[in-house]
């Protein structure tokens, strides 16, 4: 025990006395919890909109109407036939196209039904969806406008309509930084916990240091222990900063307990430490350990359930989610802030992140040796 | 002299990396005491059986026994017994001189209060008293040398190991740390160490000699004068060194 508190002395010396160090622990958290959640932004509007307008009727100009006083769309060009509107979309002037066919309203009067046809610019598959599924909410919302009328002046007798409305639970106003926040935070204990570990102990390789500390009596878990514990408290240090930001810039706060959270984030940063430290037994200089950790983040990110879904991945991808300990933290972290899940909820999650932390630490002790 | 302790003795010590033998069957005795030259080509294997005999490589075959500790399995009591100084200055830059010390003090166990002395006394001998807080990155490198050969003998070690410890100093310094290393001596630390200065090699008790991985001659810088009929130790060493196949 005496000896690990003198390399724990050694290390928090060197972290504080490291002036990038410092500012990557404050500042980053900071920045990219200000930044990211902006400009990560899955609302859309001004969604740019090309009507084909054939039938020229009130029902038409209505149906126009409704799309510019939604909000979403900005009418960006008005074409007289569907070949003049493909252009725009080629032009990237317009992500929509709607093409309202000749007699669109008396097929609607007379018939009681018509069509319209969307086109959707897919360069960028997201804009695309959103933007469709978008229009057929406004479709729709024009559809049941026009029969309220009909039955105030009953003429014909109307199907019995479902009529769908929706409402989201814990995050009612759909508010995305409530989704994103707890996500990038997440991210920001993952980068300081398994990059620096990785990289401070590939230093003293390159140094040679390390080799001094080999032909001393240090112990093994001494020496793990002695990296470890100042990387956790750093860990916890950065989740905190996150929290108070992400109180003081959104107004985001759990909505069940920190404490929880707290809970979680010591079992996954022993975890993800130790990654960091299996990390370091794979690289001999810095910039080995930055392409390696690199490779794992950038696979930690994207298959983190962040910015895409894991449920809408395909299913070796799924594996592969179930595989990424960071998927498991955003999805508590998630729980616990938006709906306020309990101890009870996330002991499944808890279990699996104690395996993982047990996992990576018996990989990284295995695989660090005091020989050469 | 008549009863020289033996702490260092080894049988046949070989390093094998796959079909490479880095050092083949070497087999000698150090004495408590005695400053003993570890001399050899680049490449002859020096490091390599150094690396063996602190405990950080495992033998491939042979017996070696370092403080009456076997290099096989007792290789945490070795550690505990010796010094070590490193090709690479190993010191943390980042840490000041006195922070060094407690650090490597505290590594090798002992108590604050032999710390705390202990620490004031090297560096009013180092001349660096008021030195002690700043960081050993701002030293110039004979300064650093010297701090890492007195933190490797910080903890009274047996014996103390040292890798080339002289490189790229100049001779005044060269000279004062060798001053060093007879202290050390003298206080009954048995110094084992690699060079490539052959001067230097004129400093030690004994010399062994390596080429190409196998010890070629090992006596006293006169004996090994006389037995080569040669006028310096840089003669003794080209004549043995000739006859080396592996090159740099």
């Amino acid at each position: 025990m005496r000896i690990l508190k003198f390399l724990l002395r050694k290390e928090f010396l060197q972290i504080f006395r490291n002036k990038l160090m410092i500012r990557m622990i404050f500042a980053v958290p900071v920045i990219q919890l200000i930044l990211l959640p902006f400009a990560a932004n899955y609302e859309m509007k001004n969604i740019n909109l090309c009507i084909v307008d054939h039938d020229h009727s009130e029902y038409s100009r209505n149906l126009t109407y409704k799309f510019t006083s939604s909000g979403y769309f900005q009418l960006t060009a008005i074409a007289d036939s569907y070949k003049k509107a493909l252009k725009v979309i080629e032009e990237d002037r317009a992500d929509l196209i709607i093409e309202i066919p000749e007699g669109f309203e008396r097929e609607l009067i007379r018939d009681n039904q018509t069509k319209v046809m969307l086109i959707a610019n897919a360069i960028n598959g997201q804009t695309s969806g959103l933007s469709v599924s978008y229009a057929n909410s406004i479709i729709n919302d024009f559809n049941s406008d026009i029969r309220a009328k009909w039955i105030q002046i009953p003429r014909i007798n109307p199907q019995p309509m479902i009529e769908i409305t929706t409402s989201n639970w814990f995050n009612p106003k759909m508010n995305y930084k409530y989704f994103m926040v707890p996500g990038v935070l997440v991210l920001l204990v993952t980068l300081v916990g398994f990059l620096l570990t990785a990289i401070n102990v590939v230093k003293e390789k390159e140094d040679g240091t390390i080799e001094q500390l080999n032909v001393s009596p240090i112990k093994k878990y001494q020496f793990i222990l002695g990296k470890l514990i100042p990387f956790w408290i750093l860990g916890n240090i950065v989740l905190s900063v996150g929290f108070i930001i992400s109180y003081v810039v959104y107004g985001i706060y759990p909505a069940g307990s920190y404490l929880l959270i707290y809970l979680f984030a010591a079992i996954y940063l022993i975890g993800l430490l130790g990654f960091g430290l299996f990390v370091s037994t794979l690289a001999e200089t810095q910039q080995q350990a930055m392409f390696i950790s690199y490779f794992f983040m950038t696979i930690f990110i994207l298959l983190g359930g962040l910015f895409a879904p894991i449920d809408n991945m395909p299913d070796w991808a799924k594996i592969l989610a179930y595989l990424n300990p960071v998927s498991y933290f955003i999805e508590v972290m998630r729980m616990i802030v938006l709906k306020g899940s309990g101890f009870m909820d996330i002991l499944k999650y808890l279990g699996i992140i104690s395996l993982f932390a047990a996992g990576f630490n018996l990989l990284a002790i295995f695989n660090y040796k005091k020989t050469v | 002299m008549a009863e020289k302790e033996v702490v260092i003795k080894t049988n046949k010590l070989t390093k094998k990396f796959g079909d490479f033998v880095a050092v083949s069957e070497i087999t000698f005795e150090v004495f408590k005491g005695e400053i003993f030259g570890f001399l050899g080509a680049n490449g002859a294997g020096k490091t390599t059986a150094m690396k063996m005999l602190i405990g950080i490589s495992k033998p491939s075959s042979g017996t070696a026994n370092i403080a009456g500790f076997d290099v096989y399995k007792n290789t945490e009591s070795i550690k505990k017994s010796i010094g070590y100084m490193s090709q690479k200055f190993s010191l943390y830059e980042d840490l000041t001189i006195k922070e060094n010390i407690i650090l490597f003090g505290g590594i090798y166990g002992l108590n604050d209060y032999d710390i705390e002395t202990k620490c004031n006394g090297l560096l009013e001998k180092l001349n660096l008293q008021n030195d002690a807080d700043k960081l050993v990155n701002s030293l110039p490198l004979g300064w650093k040398q010297k701090l890492a050969f007195s933190t490797a003998i910080f903890h009274m070690p047996k014996i103390v190991f040292l890798d080339e410890p002289t490189g790229g100093v100049d001779p005044i310094t060269r000279r004062q740390f060798w001053d060093m290393i007879y202290e050390a001596a003298h206080n009954g630390i048995t110094v084992f160490v690699t060079t490539h200065y052959m001067e230097e090699a004129e400093y030690c008790d004994r010399v062994s000699i390596m080429v190409d991985g196998r010890i070629e001659a090992l006596d006293s810088p006169e004996n090994l004068k006389k037995q080569f009929n040669a006028a310096t130790m840089d003669d003794v060493f080209l004549m043995l060194a000739r006859k080396a196949k592996r090159g740099d």
